[in-house]
């Protein structure tokens, strides 16, 4: 049954691989800057999500959080395995047939040996994840990261990722193989996923959400620095630490540059004074 | 009386023998440092930093007295008043010298009582350097941080040699910068407290 809905998405899978040639255009050129024309609407968003994260997300992590490490991490484990056959996917969409081939490799390891992806044996003999996702496709097929949006429940993101998701959501290759009550158990999964990062990361977290005088614009400054330099990172464009704009020059700012001199007690500018009557 | 008479020559001689040593040491270091290269040094004092980061984590004591001593490292081996100076932004241009002053202090306890907290995180880890680039006129360190049960981070270090001695003055881990975070964060505070210098400053003794 599984075999022949798979094979029914045969000539769409083909489809799509051809959609791979894209690929040699090339990544988009390096992001600078924030560019956020909804900033109102995201901080609404971001208010909300703060507040499902104060009342549902970091209690229940925390209760979570007693269950022990080696179960939480099965259970990562188990739902990381499953988005392994979509990384490949992604993979071969970005031409980057080695990252898409060490998934594989992952893949059949950790579900056979490591009994259905709860543990990963992968990891111990060379073969870390490469994780990836449509997004970073789109990154490589020469897409910029457009605005950036902070989504319901999601969080952080640009509009090319926000896309990047859906894309993944659909397509995902396990929905064809899958049917009603596996999906749900690799829901289950994720959602343990979700805990066990929210808890594990407490301490980043709760830093950005509550410790800090303005949690959006801190949020936004960590998702598009680290979210550009893994891409660039992944591409091998160049290693610096995202680009000119990763390097500030405090030195240079301390000498006033840019900034009117400030004028001398004694001097009096008749222009304004005359505009002051 | 007589004692000083006689006792303040043989003071004095010591002290000039002593400064000229000092002085010679002072001239030495530059000409040293450009020999050997300001990279050599600029790695060094991040090895030396995170070296005894490692220490004071693996103590074992109070909360209260690692804090100290994270604010000891941080005046030893960060540019604070450069740091300082930049997280005001425009700011800083109206700031007299004693504002400034009196910022810099209340903003080196805050950074140390920050990150201190979040150091218990890294028990147990390591942060391996393992190279040297220049940037501009300053140095890039490239690190990487082990910790338990995550994936190695990347950790940079901006480093200048301006003033003699080498002194960190931005970290970037994972891409993500610490000083334009803790810009951010400043001109946040800066603006609940009504763009006041000194109110920012108390804000960030308390906080």
């Amino acid at each position: 049954m599984a075999i022949k809905k798979a094979l029914l998405r045969l000539p769409m899978m083909a489809a799509i691989s051809g959609l791979a040639l894209l690929a040699a255009c090339g990544p988009a050129p390096h992001a600078t800057g924030t560019a956020d024309p909804q900033e109102e609407v995201n901080r609404q968003r971001h208010n909300f999500n703060k507040g499902v994260d104060r009342h549902v997300l970091r209690p229940v992590s925390h209760t979570y959080g007693h269950v022990p490490g080696p179960i939480r991490t099965g259970v990562s484990n188990f739902a990381e395995n499953l988005e392994l056959p979509s990384d490949v996917v992604n993979g071969v969409l970005q031409g980057r047939p080695g990252n898409a081939l060490q998934n594989t490799g992952r893949f059949l390891v950790n579900s056979t040996i490591g009994i259905l992806g709860i543990f990963d044996p992968a990891s111990h003999i060379g073969m870390p994840a490469r994780k990836t996702d449509f997004g970073e496709t789109l990154y490589t097929w020469g897409v910029g990261e457009g605005v950036y949006v902070e989504n319901l429940f999601f969080g952080p993101s640009t509009e090319r990722d926000t896309w990047g998701k859906i894309v993944d959501q659909i397509a995902n290759p396990l929905h064809f193989l899958l049917d009603s009550p596996e999906t749900g158990y690799t829901t289950v999964a994720k959602g343990g996923e979700v805990l066990d990062k929210r808890y594990t990361y407490s301490g980043a977290f709760d830093d950005i959400l509550y410790d800090s005088a303005d949690s959006y614009s801190q949020a936004r400054l960590a998702y598009l620095q680290n979210r550009r330099y893994t891409l660039e990172q992944n591409a091998g464009v160049s290693g610096t630490s995202g680009g000119d704009d990763g390097f500030i020059d405090p030195y240079a700012d301390a000498s006033g540059d840019g900034a009117a001199a400030p004028a001398p007690a004694d001097f009096i500018d008749p222009y304004e004074d005359a505009n002051a009557q | 009386m007589r004692n000083d008479l006689t006792f303040a020559p043989a003071l004095s001689r010591r002290a000039v023998t002593a400064g000229l040593a000092a002085g010679a040491c002072f001239v030495a270091m530059p000409s040293m440092s450009l020999a050997q290269g300001g990279a050599d040094a600029a790695r060094r004092a991040v090895e030396q930093a995170v070296a005894d980061v490692n220490r004071i984590i693996a103590s074992g004591q109070s909360q209260q007295q690692m804090y100290a001593d994270f604010e000891r490292v941080f005046a030893t081996y960060a540019d604070v008043a450069t740091i300082a100076r930049s997280t005001l932004g425009v700011a800083a241009r109206q700031a007299t010298a004693a504002q400034l002053q009196a910022y810099t202090q209340a903003y080196q306890g805050y950074v140390s009582r920050k990150y201190g907290r979040r150091f218990r995180e890294f028990v147990g880890g390591q942060i391996e350097v393992t190279g040297v680039r220049p940037i501009k006129s300053y140095y890039e360190v490239v690190s990487t941080a082990y910790t338990r049960g995550n994936s190695p981070a990347d950790v940079r270090w901006h480093v200048s040699t301006n003033s003699g001695s080498p002194k960190f003055f931005n970290i970037i881990i994972q891409g993500v910068n610490m000083l334009a975070s803790e810009r951010t964060e400043v001109q946040a505070i800066l603006d609940q407290q009504g763009g006041s210098i000194d109110r920012l400053t108390q804000a960030l003794r308390s906080a």
